[in-house]
């Protein structure tokens, strides 16, 4: 509708801060990056003895967030690579912690964000990586020569 | 904190959530009117607040006052962010950024509400 200033050529065309939707999946993203790490840095520092397998996984966790935001966000080779790696491993994390915390259940005796596949978050951690690998494949960089500009 | 006054939030929360998914679909960008209601759940939000920041000084506080008071800041963040983004990206994007600021809120509301439930005694 409005006319939209040309975007500068100074960040990577696949740069999810640069569009709309990408603004979109970098909050949600950024809104579990926050969640994560702030949930750990509280089960951290207030009772981290009562099951510090379950609090340092919340805490791998949110710096696994962290990560897939900052990657998705300055895009390029760098941030593309970041963001393969860190969407990867959240989609592991929830589908491995998700199974162990319901086959054993002592050894989490508190939640993670990615415990019972992220029912307590309304199971956005299970959809999330998909929608993150998503991102990276619909702005894969073009094998072929094609009509787009540079 | 498990009064009409949460209750509210949550249910205009939802219907503003949905309005603006409605409208992120027809390709409708953040109006004017879009913008004051996200405030407007703002204002409610920091109603909700208030009251139960006075629940903590004057009632019994939740065991874990810490994260309870974590949820507060954000809870009240929350929609003038939302705004704030939304006038960064006047777009359909910028309508579903009040989306997700909408449907996250009644999340937040009633993790106080759980967390609240859990007093020292």
């Amino acid at each position: 509708m409005a006319e939209q200033p040309t975007p500068t050529q100074t960040r990577p065309r696949d740069a999810a801060i640069g569009s709309g939707l990408g603004r979109v999946l970098l909050l949600v993203y950024g809104i579990f990056a926050l969640s994560a790490s702030a949930r750990a840095l509280v089960q951290i520092t207030t009772h981290f003895s009562e099951a510090p397998l379950a609090y340092l996984l919340s805490a791998f966790a949110g710096l696994v967030y962290i990560a897939a935001t900052v990657g998705l966000a300055i895009g390029g080779t760098r941030g593309r690579g970041i963001a393969l790696v860190s969407c990867s491993i959240e989609l592991l994390g929830v589908l491995i912690v998700g199974t162990l915390s319901i086959a054993d259940a002592v050894a989490f005796p508190d939640d993670t964000v990615w415990s019972h596949y992220g029912s307590g978050y309304g199971y956005v951690p299970l959809v999330l990586p998909f929608i993150g690998l998503w991102w990276l494949w619909r702005n894969r960089p073009a094998k072929e020569s094609t009509a787009q500009a540079g | 904190m498990n009064g009409p006054l949460s209750l509210a939030t949550i249910v205009v929360a939802l219907v503003l959530g949905v309005w603006y998914l409605v409208r992120c679909a027809l390709d409708k960008r953040p109006t004017n009117t879009d913008l004051w209601a996200m405030l407007g759940l703002g204002v409610l939000v920091v109603v909700l607040v208030v009251v139960a920041i006075a629940g903590l000084l004057t009632g019994d506080r939740p065991s874990d006052t810490t994260t309870f008071v974590g949820y507060l800041i954000t809870t009240v963040a929350f929609a003038p962010v939302g705004v704030y983004l939304a006038r960064l990206e006047p777009t359909r994007w910028g309508t579903l950024i009040l989306g997700v600021a909408a449907l996250t809120l009644p999340v937040l509301v009633l993790r106080l509400q759980q967390i609240a439930e859990v007093t020292s005694g």
